[in-house]
């Protein structure tokens, strides 16, 4: 489903990002990527949302060469895949409720469509009383929530999470984590990146460990090991 | 794009106006000073407009004729005059008239009007007042009056005096004048214009700096390009728009204010009477540019993040 082909991305000559990365994701899988801060997870995950461009190498999604789509081209690919981050990333002007809809109204889905979705998925996330708050009402956890409700409400192929729970408190982050679970549970590939170890060992899902660029560990049921 | 698309960018830009607040209230006043200076600008160039045609209309040349000379003479040098394509009015004043116009003025010096009145006959000659229809215009007219077509039929000239060569140094000045404060207005104007819209743009491009990282959520989500960039065009149509309505009010009332000072300060130049004369004139000039600029610069400072 996901194929890095010796993927390298080189900021200057004494920043190497990321140096010959090669791996693959297949569909329905937990993967967890593991590493220092630096270690290149965010670079990563870049490269797959085609927010960046590899010095080298090639980066495919379901058998499509990610760098090679036409400018017009990528925000239907990047439907496909939802993203959660660290920072929320949650539009501030617009509501919990506003904010899942609009990944719905830009994938030009009916109103009838966002009606009936959006409290299902705000359901889930149990954020149905306040869909109408504003992201600075909201806590830390609840933003994150938002979030996921956003990034699943489309029901695309992949989640990615980078460092999703780099914000919150212990109780918030054992909320992520399980929610993240479910949704790998009903069928959607999820792509998590994080720092936290406890959140690795606790899921027993396959995790790939990072330093300075490389891949250095690859297990199929690992632990966070650096 | 989809109908629903269309109407969900106009909603958006409208809501996203409304809860930016502060942020769309400092560029609806940017926005609202730059109508006030181009409006300005158009009224201010009306007023100039009018101002210079009065001192033109006070620039024109006598043409004074012999005492005794023929009427007939008189009103066919009249005809000709006003046949002239530099001509545009010619006013015949009769001996009597001249007379009369005299007594008027001097009605009050009565020793004049005695020694006037001593004299058997009018000692006053019939004259006729030229207006050009541009100052720069008299050098050729008064070339005219020297000419051998304007002699009478027994070849004898009846022009006593023309007072082109007396009021030719008043006339080439206020022809310098006219032309370099025309000049000078002009680029002005353009100065004016182009600071306020460099203004307005940068404010705007500074409102949407602020959504900078809102523009980078959006693309992330997967809207495309003409999805972002529509509802913060529509924002900048809205605040272009409402900033048009809120200058025409200034000027409305401005222009009520200013009436009383009319006949004072504006030598007669009605500032509420060119408002309604040209409203719709100005309506387009005003309500235009606030759109356009509105657009234009909001269109502009997305595309620059949508490159990032």
């Amino acid at each position: 489903m996901i194929f890095f082909d010796k993927v390298m991305k080189v900021y200057s000559d004494d920043s190497v990002a990321l140096d010959g990365v090669s791996f693959s994701v297949e569909p329905k899988e937990f993967v967890s990527i593991v590493g220092h801060s630096g270690a290149g997870k965010t670079t990563l995950i870049k490269m797959l949302l085609a927010e960046e461009k590899p010095s080298k190498g090639k980066v495919f999604f379901e058998s499509k060469d990610v760098h090679k789509l036409r400018h017009d081209e990528i925000h239907n690919f990047r439907r496909k895949i939802g993203t959660v981050f660290q920072d929320f990333r949650l539009l501030p002007n617009k509501t919990v409720y506003e904010n899942v809809a609009f990944a719905m109204e830009v994938s030009g889905r009916c109103d009838t469509e966002i009606c009936s979705d959006v409290p299902q998925v705000l359901d889930l996330v149990d954020l149905s009383k306040r869909a109408f708050a504003f992201p600075h009402e909201l806590s830390g956890g609840e933003k994150q929530r938002v979030a996921i409700a956003r990034a699943i409400v489309n029901q695309p192929d992949v989640i990615i999470a980078d460092e999703p729970t780099g914000n919150l408190d212990p109780l918030n982050t054992h909320e992520i984590v399980q929610i993240l679970k479910k949704i790998n549970d009903l069928g959607t590939t999820v792509i998590l990146t994080t720092h936290n170890r406890g959140v690795v060992d606790s899921l027993g899902k396959r995790v790939i460990s990072m330093e300075n660029g490389k891949i250095v560990r690859d297990d199929k049921e690992g632990k966070y090991i650096l | 794009m989809h109908w629903i698309s269309i109407k969900r960018i106009f909603k958006s830009g409208f809501v996203s106006f409304w809860r930016n607040g502060f942020v769309s209230l400092s560029s609806l006043l940017v926005m609202t000073i730059t109508l006030l200076i181009i409006g300005g600008v158009v009224f201010s160039g009306a007023f100039f407009d009018y101002t210079l045609k009065q001192i033109k209309n006070k620039v024109d040349i006598n043409v004074y004729f012999v005492i005794g000379a023929d009427e007939s003479n008189i009103l066919s040098m009249q005809n000709a005059l006003k046949g002239l394509p530099e001509v545009d009015k010619v006013i015949y004043t009769t001996s009597a008239e001249a007379l009369q116009n005299f007594r008027d003025k001097h009605k009050n010096d009565t020793l004049t009007l005695q020694a006037l009145d001593l004299l058997d006959e009018n000692p006053l000659g019939a004259s006729l007042n030229i207006k050009a229809k541009d100052p720069s215009q008299y050098a050729g007219i008064a070339e005219y009056l020297k000419s051998p077509d304007v002699l009478s039929k027994d070849g004898k000239t009846i022009i006593d005096k023309v007072n082109y060569e007396q009021n030719k140094v008043v006339i080439d000045k206020l022809n310098t004048i006219i032309n370099s404060s025309q000049r000078i207005a002009f680029w002005f104007t353009l100065l004016f214009i182009l600071i306020s819209i460099i203004i307005t743009f940068n404010t705007i491009r500074l409102a949407i700096f602020i959504s900078k990282d809102e523009i980078s959520v959006m693309r992330l989500v997967g809207a495309s390009s003409k999805y972002v960039k529509g509802p913060f065009v529509v924002s900048g149509v809205l605040c272009g728009a409402i900033a048009s309505a809120i200058a025409l009010m200034i000027f409305a009332l401005g222009s009520f204010w200013l009436l009383r000072l009319t006949d004072t300060y504006f030598a007669g130049f009605s500032f509420l009477g060119y408002f309604s004369a040209n409203f719709l004139q100005i309506l387009f000039i005003v309500l235009g540019s606030g759109i356009v600029l509105g657009a234009v610069s909001s269109y502009l400072a997305v595309v620059k993040y949508l490159k990032d």
